[in-house]
């Protein structure tokens, strides 16, 4: 049987591109909001990882014997032009996630992270995971209503982060805000850009 | 008496784990690996034998008629991503489906006129 209806060989010269952007922060921050205020938000499933008896390659000796859990990921679609799409990954902040971070992270754009005045510290391994890797990303403080408005700069000192690293106020609710949570990603990462790679 | 654990883990049970059922119990993938947002396009191959695909291969295939990315196609079918690669490299390796690695591949790759267009595309929404 044949599957007609896929686009002509000729036609596919015009490149796709899908542009990975990181959403990370603590549980309960803001993050499936946010996702849902500015994009198509789908639902997306995937799997904690295997045991190590499941490395073998071969197709039938690879059988698994240990039932994993199926967690659901915050992701969602935004189609700027037919061809060019950006692709919001929210990310649980806990250790055991972080299995699929090596993946979203390689070639992703950069990352925001989230974060609570409230819960401060739940954002540091996010910060520390995205230093090592040298990805670029700002921090963007989803203000809640009854939490104090701290000032940006007490929120840098805290999680000592670099002078030039982005710190910007919004509510992960609406739509403009989490855009220009997004447009100030996007200026960081063209900034960096500018300067030589270290190294 | 064996506890529910092995009662199902005898040889002849099979695989048990059940998302994995439909991979026949494989959690990793045949061939190169590939990205999240990687391109997958159905080829004009035929299937010779139609037996080796299942329901889900199928509907995989279909919905990558036109060019879809891995997350798009995982989400659509409702399968955990680690099984959707699966039935992917499977498709693949039947020489059905193409995958094409997304534009950028390693960090800090996405060049300034794709960043742009990106800017620009979003200050319109």
């Amino acid at each position: 049987m044949a599957y007609g209806g896929y686009e002509a060989a000729g036609a596919a010269a015009r490149r796709h591109r899908a542009i990975k952007i990181l959403l990370a922060g603590g549980f309960g921050v803001g993050k499936t909001t946010l996702v849902g205020a500015v994009s198509e938000i789908k639902p997306l499933r995937t799997e904690e990882p295997m045991t190590e008896n499941s490395i073998r390659t071969d197709n039938t000796t690879g059988v698994e014997r240990k039932t994993t859990t199926t967690v659901a990921m915050d992701f969602g679609r935004i189609t700027l032009r037919e061809d060019l799409v950006l692709y919001l990954f929210g990310t649980p902040g806990q250790e055991r996630f972080w299995f699929m971070w090596d993946e979203l992270a390689l070639g992703a754009l950069g990352a925001v992270v989230l974060a609570d005045t409230r819960r401060l510290a739940d954002c540091f391994p996010a910060i520390d995971y995205f230093e090592r890797r040298e990805i670029p990303f700002i921090v963007a403080l989803n203000c809640f209503e009854g939490s104090r408005r701290y000032e940006k700069e007490d929120v840098r000192v805290a999680l000592d982060l670099d002078p030039g690293m982005p710190i910007i106020l919004c509510d992960a609710r609406s739509k403009e805000s989490a855009k220009e949570v997004l447009i100030a990603l996007v200026e960081h990462v063209l900034s960096v850009a500018d300067e030589p790679v270290s190294r | 008496m064996p506890s529910n654990d092995e009662r199902w883990l005898d040889a002849e049970a099979g695989p048990v784990v059940r998302p994995y059922a439909l991979t026949q119990g494989r959690t990793r993938h045949a061939g190169e690996a590939f990205d999240l947002v990687a391109t997958v396009s159905a080829t004009r191959g035929r299937v010779t034998d139609p037996g080796a695909l299942s329901p889900e291969h199928v509907s995989v295939l279909h919905l990558a008629r036109m060019p879809t990315t891995v997350v798009d196609i995982a989400s659509d079918v409702d399968l955990p991503l680690g099984v959707v690669r699966i039935l992917l490299a499977d498709l693949r390796e039947l020489g059905l489906v193409a995958i094409q690695a997304p534009v950028p591949t390693k960090p800090r790759q996405i060049d300034r006129n794709t960043l742009r267009e990106v800017l620009h595309g979003l200050r319109g929404l």
